[in-house]
């Protein structure tokens, strides 16, 4: 072998690349032959913007059905329990006597408190919630000026329609109404009014 | 050039140099620190000092609920989060004996075949990183690996943090498109394979600077129980896939790739070539999987509702052929919803331990490729 031929070829696969990574390098490779090198892989982030998968997962949300002050979420506090890094606050709604308050037939939480910056977005609130109440949005630009206070997402900030969950997530947005309308039907067979 | 022996040998008073290599530096991978002894450029005594990256995971782990820390377990390394889940998973399954449904097995084998890729292709880049190729390699690496990273995207949730075994299955069917995806990633990825290898394998450079350096003899490894591509590279055949034939590994027909003398360059050599292996038992796994359950009913009330799962008492210890080596789980269960002692088995923390060993008698900069050839990974050496 002569020397430097191993490193010839190598420069030979460096240029390859270089030339594909243009345009007319491109049309250029297939005119000589070699074909089956796609050279654009990079993004200009923020001004091109990949659409992540349907299952992306960043930050979760509460769902509510129509209007904002009927919410799915009961406050039972399980999703506080299970968050491993305990990044839930929950507090429920309730009057002077110390008694829940019900709207809409449930119980609702006065504050839902989530942190932004402990939350490591590994869906176990999810996936236990008994109410299908909190789902996984994708909406990952939640940069903040300060450190603190506005890493805190309050109720009202949590709050998003069950038509956006539908928008962003089809497949499991059908799953879980399916779901939600058996259990309706189940309750509804099981005490007639 | 005639100053030659102007001065006699004996009057040059020399003296060893104590030099930190780290915890700030590009080439430690992370946060470690080695306290390297020179003379002139010749190492004679390195201490590798480690724990910067310290998170308390096991004993986290003890805290929480058995489900709770399959997240943490990404984070161990965090190259390979698929191969976490698996044996954590394995390890659980072990305990309570649960049995995992045909096609979650499939998707399992998928998943840390995959995984395998993503790991080899990226050390094999960033090694060639700390040769001073400086990112040509780890680009084109980082280039294929970004493919695999949008099949797990597509399918767990999340391109690195996947969290997508449970207990007794996988937490959610493969999405439409999935097995397409991964074929066409599959069947390009020979191609690549022979680029990178046309690129690197015959370099005269890189055969220069790798062979015949860092040898890790035989005995030193076995006795030092170093697993994984590492202990291959020096010509011992273990490969747990082999050995234990967990999950559905035994049906399917690959090699193990075996070095000669275990030197740097044979530890990238083997790499290469296991993924070549991968890439055959992907063909085989994506063409055969069947349909069916996912995960099994006991699975999806496990991770539904995480507190009723108390495994009944004992000791169970699952391990796997992670891409670093073995990586096994130890927990113990007093019968309770947390474990009452979980520990970890590092593949790359026990391959650390003799760095020493390979250093001694080499210059600076072969210490700092040795290093990149053992494959570290902070986040799983410190836990």
């Amino acid at each position: 072998m002569i020397p430097g031929q191993g490193l010839l070829k190598g420069l030979a696969v460096t240029l390859t690349n270089f030339v594909a990574s243009y345009p007319w390098g491109q049309r250029l490779l297939k005119l000589i032959g070699i074909n089956g090198i796609s050279g654009m892989f990079t993004v200009e982030y923020p001004e091109q913007q990949v659409k992540p998968a349907e299952r992306f997962r960043y930050f979760p949300f509460l769902v509510y059905d129509g209007t904002p002050d009927n919410l799915r979420c009961v406050a039972c506090k399980i999703c506080e329990q299970e968050c491993p890094p305990q990044c839930i606050y929950i507090e429920m709604e309730k009057d002077e006597q110390g008694r829940p308050v019900k709207q809409h037939g449930r119980t609702l939480p006065k504050r839902f408190d989530i942190d932004v910056s402990v939350c490591m977005s590994c869906r176990i609130c999810v996936d236990v919630c008994p109410f299908d109440a909190i789902e996984m949005d994708n909406d990952f630009e939640l940069g903040a000026y300060d450190r603190f206070q506005s890493l805190v997402f309050e109720k009202d900030k949590l709050l998003k329609s069950a038509e956006y969950f539908a928008q962003i997530k089809p497949t499991e947005a059908a799953e879980v109404n399916a779901r939600l309308a058996a259990k309706a039907k189940k309750t509804a067979t099981d005490k007639p009014v | 050039m005639h100053s030659r022996n102007v001065m006699p040998e004996q009057a040059l008073e020399t003296q060893l140099l104590e030099l930190n290599i780290g915890p700030q530096h590009p080439s430690t991978h992370g946060v470690f620190r080695m306290e390297v002894v020179l003379d002139g450029e010749n190492v004679v005594k390195l201490k590798p000092v480690m724990g910067y990256l310290h998170r308390n995971h096991e004993q986290l782990a003890e805290d929480m609920t058995y489900i709770g820390s399959m997240p943490f377990t990404d984070r161990l390394d965090y190259f390979c989060a698929m191969t976490n889940n698996l044996a954590y998973a394995i390890a659980v399954e072990k305990l309570v004996g649960l049995d995992v449904p045909e096609r979650a097995q499939y998707i399992r084998v998928i998943m840390s075949e995959l995984t395998r890729l993503v790991n080899h292709t990226a050390v094999t880049g960033f090694l060639l990183n700390d040769l001073g190729a400086f990112f040509t390699p780890t680009l084109y690496a980082f280039r294929e690996r970004e493919k695999i990273l949008d099949l797990f995207e597509a399918a767990s949730g999340s391109r690195m943090m996947c969290n997508y075994m449970r207990f007794g299955g996988v937490r959610e069917d493969l999405p439409d498109g999935f097995l397409e995806g991964a074929c066409e990633v599959v069947d390009y990825y020979p191609k690549f394979l022979d680029e990178f290898e046309k690129l690197l394998t015959e370099n005269e450079i890189l055969r220069a600077r790798t062979q015949r350096v860092g040898i890790l003899p035989k005995e030193l490894a076995v006795s030092a129980s170093v697993t994984g591509p590492m202990l291959r590279a020096s010509g011992v055949n273990y490969d747990i896939r082999k050995v234990d034939r967990y999950s559905i590994y035994d049906r399917f027909d690959f090699k193990i790739p075996l070095g000669s003398i275990g030197d740097v360059y044979d530890r990238y050599y083997v790499r290469i070539l296991e993924m070549r292996e991968s890439v055959k038992i992907l063909d085989k796994v994506l063409r055969d999987i069947p349909s069916g359950e996912y995960l099994s009913p006991r699975g999806k009330a496990i991770s539904k509702a995480p507190r009723t799962f108390k495994p009944p008492k004992g000791e169970a210890y699952g391990r796997i052929e992670s891409p670093k080596g073995e990586l096994g789980f130890y927990l113990v269960s007093d019968g309770s919803v947390n474990p009452y002692r979980y520990h970890v088995r590092p593949p790359s923390f026990i391959n650390l331990t003799i760095l020493e060993d390979m250093c001694l008698g080499h210059k600076v900069a072969d210490a700092v490729i040795i290093l990149g050839s053992v494959d570290i990974v902070m986040g799983e050496v410190d836990r």
